[in-house]
Order: structure tokens, then sequence, then C-alpha cells
């Protein structure tokens, strides 16, 4: 191990530490979170926080190493947390059958979805991922299959484990979401380091001459879709965990932008990018606006409050700018450009088509 | 029977609204490969600024609401002459950046007409005409799904005619086929784009007036609702065909209504994303696309 390497491990593990030990910290961290680090409210925030890091990494894996941009990341994490929620809260099954078989369903759903979803490439499986996801908020939405209707479903009363369950229990929530980040990132860091990994690499690179090389490029890509898709879904579970039940709110187009925004502001291609722009975007807009509600903003004159009251308009601005001068995210800035995934493109920009320039040939 | 038609020519106003934004979609990508996710708040902008001109009228006169709808076109032009200056050109050749830029631009849009005016839905006020009723065959069909419809056949027959017979309409066919090669013969595809961008976002303007007078309201988020329909319409007619954008728009806005009002309300839009899921398993290029496109 050189040094450099025992530097980052030793890094990694105090950051560790530390995420760990918050819950006992009893202190004020001025407006930046509800109240004191260690008051329920606070976890709440770290913990939803924590998940969206985990949903970030698991995009990132199909999206900054598969090179599948989808738009329904959604439609998993929503129907993980609401299988748990709806199993669960089946007499038959309770909680401990209910986790298992919302997983297994949703690595089902994860394998359905996405092999219909790649018989498009490109932006045509991201318009059918982002449709697909959209039927599922719909449906969810209306409240088919008991799934409640705009105010979500919620855990019955006693079907969560004493652990998790109540307002002072929400420091064992946070360790539950810290553990999922830790998981996530780490069998996503072994993957993206086999050759597996290696090949989809070379399939987000360049379609076309990995099939050439001899690889099966559907497969592979169904495989990282799965993987992905389905640790989506366990990030739904932990989401139900934490918020004691499923809602909307992380079903639909909002939410599959918003986790695409995550990844592309933290960095594609760059797993701890992902979870840092997971971590800056859920708690921003989490927190900006009780931070636009203080006095400071309330005072300015109106065509300043307008803007600043509304958290979308800061994290819109930023992933624009993001994209038009650092496409390598925010690891860019540490990582250096040479990692950035940006691919580079003939004159003509047939760069996602695999074949250069070459499209009207046949007719 | 006068039911089964009410509900049949309501579903042809909503496949109508779906098409005036799928049309602007589908030349823009058949010509640019650029997908815009910022259509949907064009649209609403261009309902806003319908909204103004008419909301301090009971009942507005005719050209006044003829004024308002050429507001809505204009105010979606110059949005999207903006968003292809700004966003797109800079970003030319990336065709995912390009769509995320209008993804983080439709947020921003969003955004500040949720600030400015507030989230919830703002009244339209409409010509008493618009919003009476025409018996056909015994079923009182709303003026407004009429004028609706009416537009969307004439943009259709529009877009043909100036695809078929003028030359910028050939300009922007050859570019379909291959723009690098109608630039190398001299010809500034450059300013094809920025026009069919522009003539995209007045789409989504017109229809964003017309949804107005639809729906008797406009909210900061109709647009985005709307367009995810639209996206679906395309995938299912084809990415890049008009043609294709249109038997899927009718189909779809019939269906789709058909099955909310006979089933259960709400199916339809479930039954539409099945339509889409059905398609990509028996047809992935689409009704009219063409396969190699699709890549």
């Amino acid at each position: 191990m050189t040094r450099s390497a025992a530097l980052r491990y030793a890094g990694v593990g105090l950051l560790l530490v530390v995420l760990a030990v918050l819950p006992f910290l009893h202190r004020s961290v001025g407006g930046l979170l509800p109240g004191p680090i260690n008051s329920p409210g606070s976890l709440q925030v770290l913990a939803l926080v924590m998940v969206a890091a985990a949903v970030a990494i698991t995009l990132d894996l199909m999206f900054g190493y598969t090179g599948l941009a989808s738009f329904g990341h959604s439609l998993y994490v929503g129907f993980g947390a609401y299988a748990t929620v709806i199993l669960s809260n089946n007499p038959k099954l309770g909680f401990a059958l209910g986790v298992p078989l919302a997983i297994a369903l949703s690595a089902v759903v994860a394998v359905v979805g996405n092999a219909a979803a790649l018989r498009l490439t490109g932006l045509g499986f991201s318009m059918a991922t982002l449709a697909m996801a959209q039927g599922f908020s719909i449906a969810v939405e209306r409240g088919f299959l008991g799934s409640g209707g705009e105010v979500g479903v919620t855990f019955a009363r006693g079907v969560l484990p004493d652990a998790l369950r109540g307002v002072m229990n929400t420091r064992n929530a946070y360790w539950l979401a810290l553990a999922l980040v830790v998981v996530v990132y780490g069998v996503c860091a072994v993957l993206v380091r086999t050759h597996v990994g290696h090949v989809w690499q070379g399939i987000r690179e360049n379609p076309l001459r990995t099939k050439v090389i001899g690889y099966n490029v559907y497969a592979y890509q169904l495989a990282s879709a799965t993987i992905s898709c389905t640790m989506a879904a366990m990030c739904g579970v932990v989401f139900a965990v934490v918020m004691g039940g499923a809602n909307p709110s992380i079903a639909g187009l909002h939410y599959s932008l918003a986790v695409v925004l995550m990844v592309v502001l933290g960095g594609r291609g760059v797993l701890w990018g992902a979870a840092l722009g997971g971590i800056l975007y859920q708690f921003l807009t989490l927190r900006l606006p009780s931070l636009s509600s203080s006095d400071v903003i309330t005072r300015l004159p109106d065509p300043l409050q307008v803007p600043l009251s509304q958290p979308n308009f800061f994290l819109g601005v930023a992933f624009v700018l993001i994209i038009l001068f650092m496409p390598g995210g925010l690891a860019s800035i540490v990582t250096g450009r040479r990692r950035t995934v940006t691919r580079r493109r003939g004159p003509t920009g047939g760069g996602d088509r695999g074949l250069p320039a070459t499209p009207a040939v046949s007719r | 029977m006068s039911t089964f038609l009410l509900i049949a020519i309501s579903g042809l106003g909503l496949g109508s609204l779906y098409f005036l934004l799928a049309a602007g979609l589908s030349i823009i990508f058949g010509l640019m490969r650029v997908l815009s996710f910022a259509h949907g708040a064009f649209l609403s902008i261009s309902g806003f600024a319908s909204w103004m001109v008419l909301r301090s009228f009971e009942t507005p006169s005719t050209p006044r609401l003829l004024l308002a709808l050429l507001v809505a076109v204009l105010t979606g032009g110059a949005i999207a002459l903006v968003v292809e200056v700004l966003l797109i050109r800079p970003l030319k050749g990336k065709e995912l950046e390009q769509l995320l830029a209008t993804v983080g631009f439709g947020m921003v849009l969003v955004s500040l007409m949720a600030g400015t005016w507030g989230p919830d839905e703002h009244l339209i006020p409409r010509p008493q005409w618009l919003t009476s009723t025409t018996s056909i065959a015994g079923a009182p069909i709303s003026n407004s799904r009429l004028l609706l419809i009416g537009m969307a056949a004439a943009v259709m027959v529009g877009i043909h005619l100036i695809l078929s017979r003028t030359r910028y309409g050939l300009i922007i066919r050859a570019g379909v086929e291959n723009s690098a090669m109608v630039s190398a013969l001299g010809i500034n595809v450059k300013r094809a784009f920025t026009m069919v961008f522009v003539a995209g976002g007045m789409l989504a303007g017109l229809g964003g007036g017309l949804a107005g007078t639809y729906y008797g309201g406009i909210s900061p988020f109709l647009g985005d609702s709307m367009l995810i329909f639209s996206f679906i319409v395309l995938i299912i007619g084809g990415l890049g065909s008009i043609n294709g954008a249109l038997i899927a728009a009718v189909v779809l806005g019939v269906s789709q209504s058909m099955a909310n009002y006979y089933v259960v309300n709400g199916i339809g839009d479930v039954l539409v994303v099945v339509l889409l899921v059905a398609t990509l398993l028996v047809r992935p290029q689409g009704l009219l696309g063409q396969k190699e496109r699709l890549i």
C-alpha cells in the first residue's frame, strides 16, 4: 500500500467515525440544522441526506459508469419504499418478511423494466425509463393498489421493530442510513474495479467498439441497470424506515430529475462525487426553505426575495453553470480534468451513436 | 352515443394539446438531436403571459383573446431564443449535456414562476363563445375544445406546407438527413437550428395560450405535466417523425379520455404508459420512426 492510499483509507475511516458519533453530539450548529445535532429533527435531516447520497451512488453506477442515463430512478426508490410499507403492513408477513420480499419484488421489477427500456438506446432509453417511472407515480398518486394517494402510506402500529420505532430512536434510523451508504458505496466501488466494471466503462465510452470486441453489450447493460436499480430499491426501504412510511415525493419525474442532478452536480463516474452531490442537493432542498424565511431574506426587496425563496432556483442555476463550465462536476476540482467523463467526440458529434457521422449512409 | 362522442372529442382536444408540444419537440429532435425538457416551462410561462393580457377582463372580447394567444406565441419564441443561444449552442454536439441544461433551465423558470405568482392555479377569463357549447350529433361539445382541435389541425397543415414548399423547409429536411453535408454545401445550418428551436418554442407558446382556454386556468406546473405525455407521444410516434407524433397524439388523447371516463378515473394515465411499454417491446423505434435514428 502506498503512502497516499494509506492516508486516503485513514481519512475515510476518520470521516466514518465522525459521522457515526454525530448522534452523541449535543451541539447547536446555527441555522444549518433544525436543532442540536442529536435532536430527532436534525438526525432525520441527516438520515435523509445519507439516503440521498446512497441513491445518487446507485444511479452513478448505471449513469456515470455504464453510460445509461436513466430518468426514471424514482421508480425503483419509490417501489422499494411502497412495497416495504404495504407488504410489512400485511399481518401475515410483518417487517421481517416484508423487507426481503419487497427487495426481491424490486429486483424483478428492475429486470423487467430495464429489459424493456434497454430496447432503446441513448435518449430513447432515458425517455422510456422516465415514462415508466411516471406510470408508477401516477398509479401511486391516484392511490391504486392501496398506496394511499397523495398522503402515501405509513407503517401500521407495531409493525416496525422496537429499535427503529418512535422519535427517540431516530438515531438508529440515522445509523441504518449511514450503514446503507457504506454498503452501497462498498458494493459499487468493488464492482467498478472488476472485469465487469471495466466492460461497463468500455460501453460508456463506445458501445459499438465494445460489441465488436465480442461483449454482449445488452447483457452487461442489463446487469448494471438491474444491480443499480435493486440497490436503489434498498435505499427506498431505508427511506421508508426513516420517514415511517412512503409518500409520492419520492415517486415521479421531480425526484428522478433530482437524482440525475445530484450525480451531475457531484461528478459523473466518481462514486464519492455522486455521494457529495446527493448530500448537497438533499441538504439544500431540506434546509433552504427555512433559511429563506429568516429575517435576512425577508428584509430584501421583492425582486431579490422571489428567487432566493426558491431552493430550485439556486439548484437549477448551479446545475446549468456546472454543465456549461465544469462538466466533471464538483469532483473534478479534486480529481482534475483527467478523469472527467465527457466524451471526446468527432467534429460531427456522433459520440453517443458509436458510429462517427455515418448515420445516413444506409439510406 | 352522445356521451361517447363527447368523450371522444374531449380526448381529441387533449391529443391536440399533446401534439402542439410534441410537434415542436419532434422537429427540434429531428434536426438538432436535442430533446428539450424546458418546453413544459415554455408552455407554462406562455400561459401566464396570456393570463396577464386577459386577467383584468370579466369576459374578454375575441380580438383580446387573439392578442393573448399572439403574446403567448411570442413569449414562447423569445424564451426559446434565449435558451438556444445561451445553452444549446455552446454545448453543440453533446446531446446529453444539452438535455441536462434544458432540465436545469426548466427548473429555474418553474421556480421563478412559482415564486412570482405562487404555486396555485390562476383563473383565465374567456370570451362568452368559448365557454358555451356547440351541438354535434346531439353531443354538447365545448367550443374551447373545437378551437384547440382546429388550431392543432392548422399547425399540422402549416408545418407540412413549410416543410414541403419553402426553401427553409428544404434546408430543415436536408438537415435532418445529414446536417454536416448541408453545412458543407455552404448553407447556414446554425441559423436553421436557431429558427427551428424558436419555432418549437412558439408552438409550446401557442400550446400554453390554448391550454389556458382549455383548462380555464394556468399554474407553473401545468407545462411539466403535459410535457411527460408529450414525450410519450414522441416515443410512440417515433422520435423525429411529425406524422407519427400526430397519430400517437390522437390515439393517446382519445384512449386516455375513454379509459378515464369508462373505467376508473386515473386508469387512462396508466394505460398510456402501458401503451408505451407495449410499443417499446413490439416496435422500439416507434410507429413511424426510422431504426437507425434512435441510436
